[in-house]
């Protein structure tokens, strides 16, 4: 099949697809809406009977994200996928997996909450996804996507990341680019890895002791306090590396702007839209997109803002990356915010009249 | 003293070679040293060593992987059925089993325990059942008996205030997945040689893909049972013996 195939696919479907093509080796999931579609199309898919991808409903989210764990654990790449509440039940497993340092990954195709909440779309899991859920000092690489080619894209990027630095990582989409129908080129086929590559790539995983080698035990726990502080300047050390090397960002029409947007996923999706209105309005509006969540974007955001007569941050929530941008930005210059909440997506209009009335 | 006697054909007992020389933090009188070592010499037997994956509990065994030579994972507290599906199912190839305490297996993880048994998972439930939970210094467990006394049940276990205990392995052998559901002890020698067989046979069904096995063994906990362990053996069969009655409950391995 050509490589440049152009196919028109919803975002969650594209995430099952990448998954296949980039040599996932396992898929643990359980249904919630909006997100369904992945587990649905992986299982349709029967990849099991190409690739050896196994994919498996568990019991729960609890169960999901404790099977990524073990497979993760045992050098594999292993996928699992919710919705904010499923995501809340797999924060255990999340902070195993940081303390564990275990490259597992999972997706977040947001719903407006709190609790049970609504199916419609939300980006109020920032501070879930940045902030952690779980115990303990603990990072994930958080990456935003904010169309149907970045959610195909970022499942190898995930890994990649995830492997890269044995941390968990997650995808942070919502139920707009989980359910929207797009052109996308998916990635090409990767096979899965052999034993050889993975004990290769891998050297620390729980995959079964050569006698060349001394036991490899994948835990969390450390009760001597010296040797747990030991690993947790390790992590925080890491966790720096990560911050210095792997922040991305994009930024639309910053060259003139005077008026600075920041906004993520599909808020940015309507920004650009926003921006487009206001540009016909005389009102020059530029937008900066965290691309990751966790590393943030920080430094970027507070060189850009510079000068600017004020900084939206548009997000679909009550505030929660405002926070990260005015800890960037530190006073420096004028900051607002605006959202929708509880499910509402905002009109681009909404967006435009928010810099008027609180940037002005 | 003939040192000539300590040859190798004089030698009818050793250490298993998977067992290391770790001191062990069990109490003296506790029943894992011994199943440790059962799991050990079976792997052996089995030739299994390169190939097997061990994972642990939250109790008193979380310390397992410190003990036998072999790769672990340790895995939240009930989450071992799950964590054990996770590498099971990318590594087919391989021996896995989980080693749970009767709190981890029976309590906060009965859902992974009884999802895994009954998907078939093809790996062993080492099920650890002493009635009481002994790491966190001696509370009431899932299997703790009527009118026992635990930390949180001082003037015995009562149904009305603490509800009933639980037979799992009784609910796991009506399960459709499991193909081996056996339920041992190790205070004897006779005893231990039944618990050593049913690790065997379920090890070896699991990896000819028979289903899921699980293997209790009635245990003691004599630290928190507050008894000698001498005590404790006994009052492990006067009273745990009956209502955790000893047995293959179920055996479709045709093994």
């Amino acid at each position: 099949m050509a490589d440049k195939e152009i196919t028109l696919m919803k975002g969650n479907e594209a995430i099952a697809n990448a998954a296949i093509r980039c040599g996932v080796d396992a898929y643990f999931g359980y249904p919630i809406t909006p997100q369904s579609e992945i587990i649905e199309t992986l299982s349709a898919l029967e990849p099991w009977k190409t690739t050896g991808m196994v994919v498996l409903q568990a019991e729960s989210e609890l169960a999901s994200i404790n099977m990524v764990y073990g497979a993760a654990g045992a050098g594999k790449r292993a996928l699992t996928s919710s919705a904010s509440p499923g995501i809340a039940l797999m924060q255990e497993g999340i902070t195993y997996m940081a303390g564990a340092e275990l490259p597992g990954v999972f997706i977040n195709v947001q719903r407006g909450g709190p609790g049970l909440g609504t199916i419609q779309p939300s980006q109020s899991d920032y501070f879930q996804a940045t902030r952690g859920g779980g115990n303990g000092d603990y990072e994930v690489i958080v990456l935003a996507p904010n169309s149907v080619q970045e959610m195909a894209d970022f499942v190898d990027l995930a890994f990649e990341l995830a492997f890269k630095y044995r941390n968990p990582a997650m995808i942070l989409a919502d139920g707009v680019i989980g359910q929207i129908m797009e052109k996308v080129v998916l990635p090409p086929y990767k096979p899965r890895r052999t034993e050889e590559e993975i004990a290769k790539e891998s050297p620390w995983a729980s995959m079964g002791r050569k006698k060349t080698r001394e036991p490899n035990i994948i835990t969390s726990l450390e009760l001597n306090p010296e040797a747990m502080e030991k690993h947790n300047i390790h992590l925080q050390k890491k966790y720096q590396t990560i911050k210095d090397n792997e922040v991305r960002y994009e930024t639309l029409h910053m060259e003139d702007a005077e008026y600075m947007i920041v906004a993520f996923g599909s808020a940015a999706r309507i920004s650009e839209k926003a921006i487009e209105i206001a540009r016909e309005q005389g009102m020059k509006v530029g937008l900066f997109r965290p691309i990751t969540l966790w590393p943030f974007p920080g430094n970027a955001i507070a060189e850009l803002a510079k000068g600017k007569k004020g900084v939206l941050v548009a997000e679909i929530n009550a505030g929660q990356m405002v926070q990260d941008v005015r800890l960037a930005i530190n006073g420096a210059e004028k900051v607002a915010h605006f959202g929708r909440l509880g499910g509402i997506v905002p009109e681009p209009e909404e967006i435009v009249n928010a810099i008027k009335e609180k940037l002005s | 003293m003939n040192n000539d006697i300590i040859s190798p054909e004089n030698l009818v007992y050793a250490k298993p070679e998977l067992m290391n020389d770790s001191p062990m933090h069990y109490c003296p009188g506790c029943s894992h040293g011994v199943v440790h070592k059962l799991i050990a010499q079976v792997i052996k037997e089995m030739g299994m060593e390169e190939k097997s994956i061990g994972v642990s509990p939250v109790g008193c065994a979380v310390f397992a992987y410190r003990y036998l030579d072999i790769d672990w994972q340790e895995a939240a507290h009930g989450r071992a059925p799950a964590v054990a599906t996770g590498i099971k199912r990318c590594w087919p190839d391989r021996l896995v089993f989980t080693y749970q305490g009767d709190g981890d297996l029976a309590c906060i993880g009965t859902a992974e325990t009884l999802h895994a048994l009954n998907r078939g998972e093809n790996f062993t439930i080492i099920f650890i059942n002493n009635a009481i939970y002994g790491m966190t210094g001696g509370q009431m467990a899932p299997t703790t008996l009527m009118g026992q006394k635990t930390a949180t049940c001082p003037t015995g276990r009562d149904p009305k205030l603490h509800g009933w205990n639980i037979n799992m392995t009784e609910l796991a052998a009506n399960l459709k997945g499991t193909c081996f559901v056996s339920r041992q002890s190790v205070e004897s020698v006779g005893s231990i040689n039944k618990a050593k067989k049913a690790i065997r046979k379920a090890f070896e069904a699991s990896m000819q893909g028979k289903g899921s096995c699980l293997v209790e063994i009635v245990a003691t906990c004599n630290s928190g049972w507050k008894m000698t362990p001498v005590e404790a053996n006994e009052w492990m069969k006067e009273n745990m013996f009956p209502e955790y009655q000893k047995g293959d409950l179920k055996d479709t391995t045709g093994m």
